[in-house]
């Protein structure tokens, strides 16, 4: 792709979603793990997405997907644009059709997310035949192409042709992510989710992993969710990132600018624990206190009861994104009524 | 199933029968054991209950074997065991070994019917179940389970009769094939089937209910698995996910519980031979019971064991092919 390609499929976001709002039923009645998210993802570009466990990061990803792990949740209002089209309100079958071809997804655990009753090779073919994918040569019957389009596949992750044939516990963890990377893009879709695509491996195969992901996703101008506990990486990797609190995005930004100046004093705690550890940048969240629980979230901003700079207005009407030269945060230090 | 390194199926199967050999031996000793010491007296039973002269109780006793001490009679079985002589049958005057095979051979018949047609009705009852949790279609299927498991086979047989025999008059009250009528060919086939359908319901009830509620469960914890959730993220097909990714996966706890409950399938069928007249070797126990016959009761016991360790080996067989986890 040459530089003025790229630049033109760079212009407009691949898909981006706006004031969505997701709701799961629990037994402790209607909680709302997204909560009027707003994204945008442009081609060739790395968005992050940070926040604390149980801040809504995987629900927005699911929310996307139209596709939940439990069959409590649903997507209840907003909308999801791919390309000019909204996915909210699709047939069952056309989001069938969209998954895995135009959005793939990449899971944490890769080892729990590969059936271990079939092949490799089985599992990726089967992806190619639920979309009929019809790329590559021209030429030749389908089956023996779609045998190719797995060699090519397993190929381009680093992973030898032979692997199609096994199973996913003959393979190391490293490798079933491998494998998860090839599937998710094997149809050339438009954006990919990345779910802690590393947490569960070997901090050697960490790296490796993660450039093997930046290389691919480069080459192809795709776009790519990183959703990922690590600010380092985030810092080293990305573009752009959203930082999400209790199921709300609190500051969003371009990489370079955040880092050099957070807005946000949630942010600004979470990178202030990157300063505390030195050098490797990895932290698990210190910041003190815990996320709210869902079910009763606090009033007005939801981080006013952790929060070192909370005013009575703070509590009780929630702060709008206010733009700030670095991107967008919502505070109410950044509003000019403020006393 | 451990790690057993890099063998072959065929060498683990040769392992697991040799391994078996001393099971067998300890299933002959105690069922001889058990059998000697059981009350009756064999010879009585033969005889009658009219009164004999004292000589010749004590002749036919001699000419069985039956004066000797235990453990010399028990040694003499061992052996004659192991030369594949299992004795004579005195009520049957035939020998054990051939009468039990023939036997055997019936009862096979009727299980292998048996097992065919509950696991298909029992998996897809689960399948229906599974799909939709708590749905109309589940406390259906619920309810079919829970029925097989509370009804006494034994009860369901004879109201079978009652009602498809003599008050329908659908199909035959017992036996394996008419004796009034002698057919052939096809005929021959649809009347001993015929015959089948009764017993086979009677006996597939309580392994419908053991497949439906296994599969019903093993499916809904697969369909909530990563993989599952992964398979849905690649676009594969509900169908699909369903067969290929779901049942594949739940199959093998099935395949398991099916092989294992093969023992509980025999002993179901004394009692569901019993109440058919179908001469398998579960009436002939029945029988060698009441007139004491001492060595066919053993000769089915030993064969009984046999085929479920052989079963058991197969099940394991079975399941090492559907889990490529599965070392030998
Ligand atoms: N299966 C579920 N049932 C009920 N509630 C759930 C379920 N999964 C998630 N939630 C709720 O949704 C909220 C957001 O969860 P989510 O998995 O999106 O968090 P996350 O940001 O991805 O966290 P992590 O970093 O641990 O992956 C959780 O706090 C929880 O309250
Ligand atoms: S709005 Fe108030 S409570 Fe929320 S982060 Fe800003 S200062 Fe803190
Ligand atoms: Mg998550």
């Amino acid at each position: 792709m040459s530089p003025a390609e790229l630049q033109s499929k760079t212009a407009h976001p691949v898909l981006a979603i706006e004031n969505l709002v997701t709701e799961i039923r629990s037994v402790r009645g209607l909680i709302r793990p997204v909560d009027g998210v707003s994204m945008s993802f442009p081609a060739g570009k790395i968005v992050g997405v940070v926040g604390e466990s149980g801040s809504g990061k995987s629900m927005t990803a699911f929310s996307i997907m139209q596709l939940f792990p439990t069959s409590a949740a649903r997507v209840a209002g907003g909308r999801v644009l791919l390309g000019e089209t909204d996915l909210i309100g699709r047939s069952p079958e056309q989001m069938r059709a969209i998954r895995g071809s135009r959005i793939g997804m990449i899971f944490q655990d890769p080892t729990s997310f590969l059936n271990p009753v079939l092949t490799i090779g089985r599992q990726i073919e089967q992806q190619l035949e639920a979309h009929r994918w019809t790329g590559g040569p021209p030429a030749g019957d389908r089956g023996q192409s779609y045998a190719n389009r797995v060699s090519e596949l397993l190929t381009s992750v680093g992973l030898p042709r032979d692997v199609s044939t096994r199973y996913p516990h003959q393979l190391s963890g490293g490798q079933c992510q491998r494998v998860g990377i090839a599937s998710a893009l094997a149809c050339d879709p438009d954006l990919i989710i990345a779910d802690e695509p590393t947490t569960a491996l070997d901090v050697t195969i960490q790296a490796q992993i993660l450039r093997l992901m930046m290389r691919l996703q480069r080459e192809r101008a795709v776009a790519l969710m990183l959703i990922t506990h690590d600010l380092g990486v985030v810092a080293e990797v990305c573009d752009y990132v959203y930082v999400m609190y209790a199921g709300r995005i609190v500051e969003e930004g371009d990489v370079r600018s955040l880092f050099a100046a957070p807005q946000h004093p949630y942010t600004r705690a979470l990178m202030s624990g990157v300063l505390s550890l030195t050098g490797t940048g990895n932290i698990g969240f210190a910041v003190p206190g815990s996320v709210p629980d869902l079910a009763a979230p606090p009033s007005g901003c939801r981080f006013h009861p952790r929060c070192p700079h909370a005013m009575p207005r703070c509590s009780q009407e929630a702060p709008p994104l206010f733009d700030r030269p670095s991107g967008r945060s919502a505070c109410w230090l950044h509003d000019e009524a403020t006393p | 199933m451990p790690n057993r390194g890099d063998k072959t199926l065929g060498r683990f199967a040769l392992g697991r029968l040799v391994n078996s050999i001393p099971l067998v031996l300890g299933v002959i000793v105690v069922n001889f054991l058990l059998v000697s010491f059981a009350p009756g007296d064999p010879v009585t039973a033969l005889i009658g209950d009219f009164p004999a002269p004292p000589e010749y109780v004590e002749r036919v006793r001699e000419q069985f074997g039956l004066d000797q001490p235990v453990h010399e009679r028990l040694v003499r079985y061992v052996v004659n065991v192991a030369r594949g002589d299992l004795g004579f049958s005195f009520a049957n005057r035939l020998p054990v070994l051939d009468l039990v095979l023939e036997r055997l051979g019936r009862t096979l018949v009727l299980m292998i019917v048996t097992v065919t047609f509950a696991t298909t009705v029992g998996v897809a009852l689960g399948v229906m179940a599974a799909r939709k949790p708590h749905s109309a279609a589940d406390a259906a299927a619920t309810g079919i389970a829970l029925a097989g498991y509370s009804i006494p086979v034994f009860w369901l047989g004879q109201i079978l009769v009652i009602v498809f025999a003599v008050w329908l008059g659908l199909f035959p009250a017992g036996g394996m094939r008419s004796v009034r009528v002698t057919y052939t060919g096809l005929a021959a086939l649809l009347d001993r089937a015929r015959h089948m359908v009764l017993p086979m319901f009677a006996l597939s009830f309580r392994y419908i209910a053991i497949t439906t509620r296994l599969t019903r469960s093993s499916l809904l914890e697969v369909m909530n698995s990563d993989y599952i959730l992964a398979a849905r993220a690649r676009g594969i097909s509900e169908r699909r996910v369903l067969w290929e990714h779901g049942l594949r996966a739940a199959a093998l706890p099935i395949i398991t519980v099916i092989g294992y409950s093969f023992a509980f399938i025999v002993a179901g069928s004394a009692l569901v031979e019993t109440v058919f007249g179908w001469p398998g070797v579960g009436r002939l126990m029945y029988d060698s019971i009441f007139t004491r016959d001492y060595p066919v009761m053993l000769g089915i016991l030993l064969v009984v064991s046999l085929s479920v360790i052989v079963v058991n080996l197969l099940t394991d067989i079975a399941y090492a092919l559907f889990d490529p986890r599965v070392r030998y």
